[in-house]
């Protein structure tokens, strides 16, 4: 190898930089530690917290740790990220289906849609359904019941509670259903190739999901009631929905800004993806004899999907950043239990906001990693 | 049987009958739900109740299917089967998409304007069910200039009208000085933007450690001009740090400052500043910032030199990982840890170079997306012409590239004005934080409605002209290859 001074000390310099510039950060964080008393380290994590959190996914209060705090916080972005990223990846493929509908009405209602929600500051959408449309909704005694069951009120959605009996019969019916629909799928492929008989996959299919189920509830011993949310009066004017599962109105206007933002710019990609498949490739497969259903599901939906999935990662990357916004109206997400009241409590800047960027990385990092598996899977296989 | 069936299929020979009877049945359908919802009558009151709801629908439906004429011949028939009847299922949705449209006219008329209060300055006028633009009338101050005083406000208007005068220089300037516009708007026009905020709108001290730094980068391109090319790269990497210390250190800059203050002008701090106007001046400086940083780290990650490299790809993962809330966090409570403790910087400004690192590394992204999709073949040419590294970047690549990515870099500066309401988390207040602060106000509470739809308006229209304006410049700088 033949080294020169050209090539080195470029690199060189920049290291020594950057190796400057956070040797200069550490040494001023000793400092500023030692002077005002501050020890760094971890340990905080296995203290008591002593603080409630409104909404929770695993049983928390104040006697727990920090670390469950942690968790609670980290398993609510988590909800509201994997509600967000389904109710957005339904209505983005709709409507960006919906951009290229020969129909001129639900074309410009589809694009007035993208446009108008893609250009408004997703603060702004959280702030407006939070502060402004689910305000308007009624008290909880003058709620009127949606089915019957559903209560919208100004303190969230009451829906309501399953009560399973035996429902580990139920899970390992449904799993069994899919075990054996998978391995039909792949058997009936086999027969097609080796000798070109098509099997009716997908009515089996449907009736396997529907009928082992239906067993495990009529042999299996499983039930299944609903417990119906009941208005209860705690003070003369105070009621509240007691029994069934409460969702409060700050997840509901979290979900709801997130998914309609987010869906905008699915709506691109899955325009941009669907545009990208050329017109030869449609009309080459109808006049191959394949009907426009085989043509989407075989020929136009593979070649989409290779263009629509890059973007829409990123967009999925997006949803799950954006929604630590929900620090602005309360909701419990990892920002506002751990980098907002742990930190105020503990006063370890450092740790903290580091845990919580780190952990932002991680998820981020992994879903990345997921889509791009799932991209090379797709990908053109050339031979 | 089979003649029924017949009668009730569309065809060309009985043009007449169907386009009149289905026609008839649409503008009935359409008349009931336009009475229904601007009068409030309800023609079909004599029909069961679900029936009454469903009725235009399936009256408009069965309009739409007698006029499914197919090449009728006449033009705008056909027209209009192809563009919204084109079968069941279109038909249903453009009828929907129609009642839908008639039905939200009404309700969202009378909000904005025909109940909606407009006169006088108290809460007391807003009695009616519309809006209550008194409200935003009374707080537009508030919402413009924030908690800036309104004896100063002048000062905020004319260093913008100055600032955007300023800006628009490259529309008129002649073939002669064309060559220079660069140069004027990279260098110059920051400058000069830098010193209108400094002196017009702070009036005061406020930007000192960031002022120095922007005096050492400026005084340094400009002797950057005069050194020779071999030794340039080396010559950025020291002196403008060493030009920033000497500035800090050794030179007294605080005094000239203090000195060159303007007379009569009050110190306003940046707690005080908000409103819109914020929300441009944050946008403005990260706009500024983040594309240089951009540019170079995209340039690091396509270098030859892997340390330089990982340095970039660590850079641009870490920020592109983390939502900017975070960043915010860390710059509000994170970040003063790391300094020397007498080392102040002021709030906004920690915001501003957290918000420019931020996007500075999705600008590196889309720039390194340009450079990737320039051909091998531009690079080589450059190079064999005795280019060196910067003389073919700056002369050859860059302006290629930049071109290409015109609309991914407007993508991602309208990202970042969308994202400039984050700030409150360090406490400042821009028009979003300014409307929160607002609608807690004892003797205006209830108004919160109004104030997002003003603000979402205001922000539709500012993000709506950059998309279009992107739009244009992409056309305008298309080239073919």
């Amino acid at each position: 190898m033949n080294f020169k001074l050209k090539d080195i000390l470029p690199q060189l310099i920049t290291v020594t930089a950057v190796v400057l510039v956070f040797g200069f950060f550490t040494y001023n964080a000793q400092i500023n530690m030692e002077n005002r008393g501050i020890d760094f380290g971890y340990g905080f994590l296995s203290q008591e917290s002593s603080f409630d959190v409104q909404f929770s996914l695993i049983e928390y209060d104040g006697s727990h740790s920090y670390f469950r705090a942690y968790l609670v916080g980290l398993l609510n972005t988590i909800l509201v990220s994997v509600i967000g990223i389904i109710i957005a990846t339904i209505l983005g493929v709709i409507v960006g289906v919906a951009r290229l509908s020969p129909n001129y009405l639900i074309n410009k209602f589809a694009a007035f849609y993208v446009e108008f929600f893609r250009n408004i500051p997703l603060l702004l959408q959280i702030f407006f359904w939070y502060f402004a449309a689910l305000r308007a909704l009624p008290l909880p005694q003058d709620a009127e019941a949606m089915f019957g069951v559903f209560f919208l009120t100004i303190k969230g959605l009451y829906v309501p509670a399953f009560i399973w009996q035996n429902f580990n019969v139920f899970f390992y019916s449904i799993l069994a259903a899919i075990i054996a629909i998978i391995v039909i799928r792949i058997q009936a492929k086999r027969v097609q190739e080796n000798q070109g008989k098509q099997i009716p996959v997908f009515l089996i299919s449907i009736g396997l999901i529907f009928i082992l189920p239906l067993l495990s509830f009529l042999i299996g011993g499983v039930s299944l009631s609903f417990e119906v949310p009941v208005l209860k009066q705690l003070a003369t004017t105070s009621f509240i929905y007691d029994g069934g599962v409460s969702l409060p109105p700050e997840l509901i206007a979290l979900t709801l800004s997130l998914s309609l933002y987010t869906a905008t710019f699915i709506a691109e990609c899955v325009r941009a993806g669907i545009q990208g498949v050329g017109k030869g490739q449609k009309e080459a497969a109808a006049s191959i004899g394949l009907t426009p259903n085989q043509v989407l599901k075989l020929v136009i939906m593979p070649q989409a999907l290779r263009i629509i999935i890059p973007p829409t990662t990123n967009q999925y990357l997006n949803l799950t950043k954006n929604s630590s916004l929900a620090a602005a109206i309360a909701y419990p997400d990892l920002v506002l239990v751990f980098a907002g009241t742990a930190l105020m409590q503990t006063g370890k800047a450092i740790e903290i906001v580091s845990i919580t960027m780190f952990t932002y990385l991680t998820l981020s990092i992994s879903i990345s990693l997921l889509m791009n598996w799932y991209n090379k899977k797709i990908a053109i296989q050339e031979k | 049987m089979m003649s029924k069936i017949n009668f009730l299929r569309p065809d060309k020979d009985n043009l007449n009958t169907f386009l009149y009877l289905g026609s008839f049945l649409f503008f009935i359908s359409v008349l009931d739900v336009f009475f229904n919802s601007f009068f409030s009558l309800n023609l079909t009151g004599f029909l069961p109740g679900f029936l009454s709801f469903l009725f235009p629908l399936i009256l408009g439906f069965i309009g739409l299917y007698f006029i499914r004429i197919e090449f009728s011949g006449i033009k705008q028939l056909d027209l209009l089967n192809k563009h919204i009847n084109t079968n069941n299922f279109n038909a249903l949705l453009s009828l929907l998409i129609i009642f839908v449209i008639i039905k939200s006219i009404p309700p969202i008329l009378s909000w904005f304007v025909i109940d909606a209060s407009f006169a006088g300055d108290t809460k007391d006028v807003c009695t009616g069910s519309g809006a209550c633009w008194t409200y935003i009338k009374v707080w537009m101050r508030r919402f413009m200039y924030g908690m800036y005083p309104n004896a100063e406000q002048w000062r905020i208007n004319l260093s913008f009208i100055a600032l955007v005068l300023m800006g628009s220089v490259g529309y008129f300037a002649t073939d002669r000085f064309k060559k220079y516009l660069t140069l004027y708007y990279v260098v110059i026009y920051p400058l000069i933007a830098f010193l209108f905020i400094f002196f017009f709108i702070s009036g005061g001290p406020v930007f000192f450690d960031f002022s120095y730094g922007i005096i050492a980068a400026i005084l340094s391109i400009i002797i950057g001009f005069f050194i020779p090319a071999k030794y340039k790269f080396y010559y950025f990497l020291i002196v403008p740090l060493a030009l920033y210390i000497t500035l800090k250190y050794f030179i007294f800059f605080e005094e000239y400052i203090e000195l060159g203050k303007l007379d009569g002008l009050n110190w306003v701090e940046t707690g005080a500043w908000g409103g819109l106007s914020l929300t441009f001046i944050i946008s403005f400086f990260c706009l500024i910032f983040c594309f240089p940083i951009g540019m170079a780290f995209a340039l690091g990650r396509r270098s030859n030199f892997p340390l330089i490299r990982y340095i970039s790809v660590g850079f641009i993962e870490f920020w592109r990982g983390v939502p900017l809330i975070t960043v915010l966090f860390m710059s509000a409570v994170m970040f003063p840890m790391f300094l020397p403790e007498d080392f102040f910087i002021d709030k906004l400004v920690r915001a501003i170079i957290a918000i420019s690192l931020f996007e500075a590394a999705y600008v590196a992204e889309v720039i390194r997306g340009g450079l990737q999709a320039l051909p091998r073949g531009q690079y080589e040419a450059a190079k064999s012409l005795g280019m060196g590294y910067w003389k073919m970047h700056i002369f050859v690549i860059l302006p290629q590239a930049l071109k290409l990515v015109i609309p991914g870099i407007a993508n991602t500066f309208l990202a970042l004005v969308k994202d400039t309401p984050l700030i409150f988390v360090v406490g400042l207040l821009e028009i979003v934080g300014m409307l929160n602060l607002a609608k807690t106000n004892p003797e205006w509470l209830g108004f919160a409605m109004e104030g997002y739809v003003f603000a979402a308006i205001i922000f539709w229209i500012i993000c709506y002209a950059m998309s279009k304006y992107s739009y244009n410049l992409e056309q305008k700088y298309k080239t073919d290859r």
